[in-house]
């Protein structure tokens, strides 16, 4: 290492923390004035997303050490496909919900409130957190930017109601502890935190055992993985329509994203035959329970927040499914691209609803379900949004959502794993019961409510995300080869 | 030197898992949410301890300075967080007058804490 570190050629890596933590420091003194930076942030992150892709694509994962200090004195920042894949989504959502939100929160005018004061410095810390936990390739460095992430999730939430958000901090701060507890044991075991250097030492024994299931089970308090998901319906579902977007299409993902690597890219070997199958039979447990609160639900919001724990669901199906056709045909790392590919469709499918249903309320001004007839007729525009968004989450031909789930049922059925197939397959169809029931409200004859006018920019948000969502079904080959690129040797082979 | 070095870095060390089991038990037990933010300190102090004293290497070596950095960066977090939730408990006990959460409350002749 020289003795001054190189800066070096500016890094895409680099720029994707930097842009939004700039945004956040300069929205703490602009207040609401903050508003009128995002839509150069809008333009710059996707580019900047895309410029990561090509660089990722052409040149394999890349990596930054930080001030040129190298792991493990140092602490690098590194992107494989599926980073970048993240970071795109990342990007995409949030220009997305931030748009929508310039009416919520504007510059001047409207609400006076000391929300349209936070609103914005809290959006960008969200989206910063997000970027870092997503580049990160360091333990610790993920613990700061889930805490990063808990604040201004939390303080998202709070926008909507209070004693959800302190729910949902109960169990983050629970979550966090016992990720940094396994963090710490982490390091007290193997001397580095650094997740390349401890995929190359890390080995089963008890030390690790206890690390790992402090840190797993910590993540999945955060991912909201049944039976933790109690405190994820009321605060997605009371938030800003926009802030409950983001929460519900990247929040949980984050948690994911980070078990994904610990047990895919990081202690594969850990990984006993009963932990994958309890994996996969809370994730079977979660689309279960989640379809059938949905059902019940009388309020659009909370319908679209208990389908979130729902298809949360099938992401830790992976872990029992993935590697199921070892080496037979070549679709063997199926479940574990599918998971990925799952979590990527829901997210956008996902937002666009949330944000749909916030053009809807703003409309009607209330959401319950039985108020909604003859929605169809008065805003066209955004109930297509809606009914595409619900193509893709109940995982029909052509989208994002039935790419994710047929390779998911290939893997199991090649595995002859027929229960996870049945659980995929009930879990679609209790997605289309649970979103026939606003569809066809919407879609009633009956006399359009009286209605607060939408502005029609504001409608093409929602649909922009929805058909990116059924965009990902009609081509998929891109993504798809994106993932393949630093794809963990696990996902091929499996767990146990 | 050696052998009184290894007993303090455990008696550290097991002190800072007492400290996180009583911790853990104020965070389960109590609903004021007040005293579960303090529990919340109590475990992250004892993580930090613990943490610490896993930082001795042996006599010669001395202690590991990245556990320290470490520890620095999680006592900022753990501010951040506990500012955070202290305000959120304020405006809880301001607009819903018990800063407890909303499953917790019982009739107003209930049980402390």
């Amino acid at each position: 290492m020289p003795l001054v570190p190189e800066i070096g050629l500016p890094s895409p890596l680099l720029w994707l923390i930097i842009v939004p933590l700039s945004a956040l420091l300069a929205a703490v003194p602009l207040g609401r004035r903050a508003a009128r930076s995002m839509p150069i942030v809008a333009v710059v992150m996707p580019a900047l997303a895309l410029w990561l892709i090509v660089e990722v694509s052409l040149g394999g994962p890349q990596e930054h050490t930080l001030g040129g200090w190298t792991p493990p004195l140092g602490i690098a920042l590194r992107a494989d496909g599926l980073s970048a894949a993240m970071l795109l989504l990342t990007a995409v959502l949030g220009a997305a919900a931030g748009l929508f939100s310039i009416a919520l929160y504007p510059p001047r005018g409207g609400d006076e409130s000391a929300a349209s004061g936070t609103f914005w410095a809290l959006f960008f810390s969200l989206w910063a957190a997000l970027n870092v936990v997503f580049l990160s390739g360091d333990l610790f460095n993920l613990y700061v930017a889930l805490e990063l992430l808990t604040i201004a999730s939390v303080g998202l939430a709070a926008l909507g109601s209070l004693a959800a958000a302190m729910r949902y901090l109960v169990f983050a701060l629970f979550g966090s502890l016992a990720y940094l507890l396994g963090v710490v044991l982490v390091y007290a075991r193997w001397g580095t935190l650094d997740l390349d250097l401890l995929g190359t030492m890390i080995d089963a024994e008890p030390a690790t055992f206890l690390a790992a299931g402090l840190m797993t089970a910590g993540l999945l308090v955060k991912a909201a993985l049944f039976p933790l998901h109690g405190w994820l319906p009321p605060a997605h579902g009371a938030a800003p329509p926009p802030a409950s977007a983001v929460l519900s299409g990247l929040v949980v993902k984050a948690a994911f994203y980070i078990l994904v690597r610990l047990w895919f890219d990081l202690l594969p070997a850990l990984a006993t035959e009963a932990f994958v199958q309890a994996t996969g039979a809370l994730g079977a447990l979660a689309i279960l329970v989640g379809s059938v609160m949905a059902i019940r639900a009388e309020r659009l919001k909370l319908v679209i927040a208990y389908s979130t724990v729902a298809q949360l669901g099938y992401l830790f199906l992976i872990w029992p499914l993935a590697g199921g056709a070892t080496g037979e045909m070549p679709w063997a790392a199926g479940a574990w691209t599918g998971g990925i590919f799952h979590a990527v469709a829901h997210g956008l499918a996902k937002a666009a609803m949330f944000l749909a249903a916030g053009l809807m309320i703003e409309a009607v001004g209330h959401d319950r379900l039985d108020g909604l007839a003859g929605l169809g007729r008065a805003l066209p525009f955004t109930t297509f949004s809606f009914g595409l968004a619900a193509v893709s989450l109940m995982g029909l031909p052509p989208s994002g959502g039935f790419i994710a789930k047929w390779l998911m049922l290939t893997a199991a059925f090649a595995a002859d794993e027929l229960v996870w197939a049945g659980v995929i397959l009930a879990g679609g169809l209790l997605a289309a019961i649970y979103l026939f029931r606003p569809l066809n409200r919407m879609l009633q004859k009956a006399d359009p409510p009286e209605l607060k006018p939408v502005a029609r920019r504001r409608e093409l948000l929602p649909m922009s995300l929805a058909a990116l969502a059924i965009l990902m079904g009609l081509a998929p080959g891109g993504l798809y080869a994106l993932l393949q690129i630093g794809r963990p040797v696990a996902a091929l082979e499996g767990l146990e | 030197m050696s052998d009184a070095g290894v007993a303090h870095w455990l008696v550290y060390a097991l002190a800072g898992a007492g400290i996180i089991g009583v911790g853990l038990y104020g965070f389960l037990t109590r609903r004021h949410l007040l005293r579960r933010v303090i529990a919340f300190n109590v475990i992250g102090s004892g993580i930090f301890i613990l943490f610490g004293a896993t930082g001795y290497r042996d006599a010669d070596l001395g202690a590991d300075p990245v556990p320290q950095a470490l520890i620095i960066t999680g006592v900022v977090v753990a501010i951040s967080l506990t500012a955070l939730a202290a305000a959120l408990i304020a405006r809880q006990a301001e607009e819903a007058g018990a800063a407890l959460l909303p499953e917790d409350e019982e009739p107003p002749h209930g049980r402390k804490g």
